[in-house]
């Protein structure tokens, strides 16, 4: 990572420490919660040229499985949590196998249609998941014994958390794995040729993104009392996709920047006169991105100030 | 068998697209709500009968493409195919909520044409006429797209093109223009499923959500660009998803899928498709 990402990763830290104190603290759990889903995506489609469009299925996975534990069992949201990372985990291992046989416009097509599967089944296995309704959750339970009911303490811990899984990202992404990972994306065949596996590779990124929605979509669900359809559903695969081609692919910051201005063009639209059909609006805003700016926010400013330098 | 009619439609549309720019086009489902809705229109504001509707709908529809295709997806040409991906997934969002802003968000229904209600025997059951009526213009379509493809000049170019555009255009062929009218064929082929959709469904705004990902399966079994493959995967997959909701009914929304997932263990370029090493 850049001095520049550096700064940039410090600024979006202070900038999540103050945010429920300036947003509706529900809203501001959302903001952080994307931010690292929209991170393990970036895992995948910025670092190794992989774009998954079924990301939902770990984070509404990963969402629902907590939700079921926690609302069945009353133990402590950690074990809560753990069950459902775990669940995302193994979901990821066995999409991962199929999924890395292809690439490109494949990779896509593939992971989308196997999150289908998971979607259909959270809708009709109404007796476990609640069907159309989905899992309400009465109560956000305890975290290591601390009640998480009042919404902002509640945000400080998923904040807390979620600075853990991103500097877990970037540590990944800065570790000779990382260094293959980004080898692949440039070069595949060379990277074949240096005798690294790279569908193992690709299999092990895979899991890592995966796990990480998965414990974003966890603390979403806790946070928000509800693992709902939504969480499964193919429109957020979408939308996780244009918050990260939005802040800047490859950048790691760059999707925390989109999630956030995502979330907040998306809330904002929605008071205005537009009302429901927000979707326009960010489908619009995402149109501009991917015909005008495909560096995205962040990736633009890091590389117009590296060219800079350079000259 | 009709949704498999669908299906065809859909997935021939879809792959004449791919072969062609190599690009997915997301916002095919889209395209197909669009025709729905062109042939709704057309009969509450114009009076337009159905068999009318199944020859200008889709023209206006693949015109509509071809606006697209001109002034948005060209610009993306010789990018990752991923960026076309991305661009024709946020056209789903914009088209989908402006018809919802015109249209509403709940359905409009649309009246089996006369003369295509009721029954016909075919010696060994009952059929619904109007199904029979998809299937036998699916057939008739579908064979003649292949056909088009595989026996003319026209289609000895668009072969030729998808294999070496840069060869192609020395020889003196627009091939500019040839993907811009590929691009119209195969959004009106989406186009007029939605027409014959209409009256066997609600006409309404996401009516192409869920079928776009069945389509994307589709065509991963059959092999994307496979011609053949995409039709017969088409039907085949109409019929297999019909017997699936009798056998046990739950399965019928996922049964698709779970063959996606099988077919990939197995032959990971589809079953018609020709295993390739670019992406």
């Amino acid at each position: 990572m850049s001095r520049r990402g550096t700064i940039f990763a410090l600024v979006l830290a202070a900038v999540g420490l103050v945010l429920p104190w300036f947003l509706y603290p529900v809203l501001a759990i959302d903001v952080v919660c994307f931010a690292l889903f929209a991170v393990s995506l970036d895992l995948l489609f910025g670092y190794v040229g992989l774009l998954s469009f079924g990301q939902a299925l770990f984070w509404g996975g990963g969402g629902y499985l907590t939700a079921i534990v926690l609302s069945r069992t009353h133990v402590d949201a950690s074990i809560a949590i753990v069950a459902g990372v775990l669940y995302a985990i193994v979901l990821a291992a066995i999409v991962g196998a199929i999924a890395v046989r292809r690439a490109g416009i494949y990779f896509a097509m593939i992971t989308l249609g196997v999150a289908q599967i998971q979607y259909f089944t959270a809708f009709q296995l109404t007796p476990i998941t609640g069907g159309e309704n989905g899992l309400n959750l009465g109560s956000r339970g305890t975290l290591f014994g601390i009640p998480m009911e009042n919404d902002r303490v509640f945000y400080y811990i998923a904040f807390a958390l979620i600075v853990a899984g991103v500097w877990f990202a970037m540590r990944v992404v800065g570790s000779p794995f990382g260094r293959v990972l980004q080898a692949m994306r440039e070069n595949e065949q060379r990277t074949i040729a240096l005798g690294y596996r790279v569908n193992r590779y690709k299999l092990a990124v895979f899991v890592i993104a995966g796990g990480l929605a998965g414990f974003a979509g966890a603390l979403n669900a806790i946070g928000n009392h509800l693992a709902g359809l939504e969480m499964v559903d193919w429109h957020t695969s979408g939308a996780v996709v244009m918050m990260t081609v939005l802040g800047g692919i490859g950048t790691i910051v760059g999707p925390i920047v989109g999630a956030g201005v995502f979330e907040l063009l998306d809330y904002f639209v929605s008071k205005t006169r537009i009302g429901e059909e927000t979707n326009m609006v960010m489908g619009f805003v995402f149109a501009l991105c991917v015909l005008l700016f495909r560096r995205g926010i962040v990736g633009s400013f890091l590389t117009r100030h590296t060219s800079r330098a350079k000259s | 068998m009709a949704s498999g009619a669908f299906y065809a439609l859909l997935a021939l549309g879809l792959s004449v697209i791919f072969g062609m720019l190599r690009i997915v086009n997301f916002a095919h489902g889209t395209m197909y709500m669009l025709g729905a809705f062109a042939t709704y229109y057309g009969a509450s504001l114009l009076h337009l009968p159905f068999y009318a509707a199944l020859i200008i709908a889709p023209i206006v529809v693949g015109l509509f493409g071809v606006v697209l295709e001109t002034t948005l997806l060209s610009r993306l040409y010789g990018l990752d195919p991923i960026y076309n991906l991305l661009l024709t997934f946020a056209l789903v969002l914009i088209i989908e909520d402006v018809m919802r802003l015109i249209a509403g968000p709940l359905g409009s229904p649309y009246t089996t044409p006369a003369g295509l209600d009721g029954l016909t025997n075919l010696g060994f059951t009952m059929y619904p006429t109007y199904r029979l009526f998809v299937i036998v213009v699916a057939v008739v379509t579908c064979g003649a797209a292949w056909w088009v493809v595989e026996r003319t000049p026209v289609g000895a170019r668009i072969r030729a093109a998808t294999e070496n555009p840069g060869l192609v255009r020395a020889l003196g062929i627009d091939v500019k223009r040839l993907v811009t009218v590929t691009f119209g064929v195969g959004v009106a082929l989406a186009a007029l499923a939605g027409v014959l959709a209409a009256p066997t469904t609600n006409v309404q705004p996401s009516m192409g959500d869920s079928v776009i990902i069945y389509t994307f399966a589709i065509v991963v079994i059959g092999g994307l660009g496979s011609i053949v493959g995409s039709i017969l995967a088409g039907f085949a997959l109409g019929l297999l998803q019909t017997l699936g909701a009798v056998v046990f009914p739950p399965i019928s929304t996922t049964l698709i899928f779970i063959v996606m997932v099988i077919v990939i263990i197995f032959r990971p370029a589809g079953l018609f498709g020709r295993p390739e090493t670019a992406r």
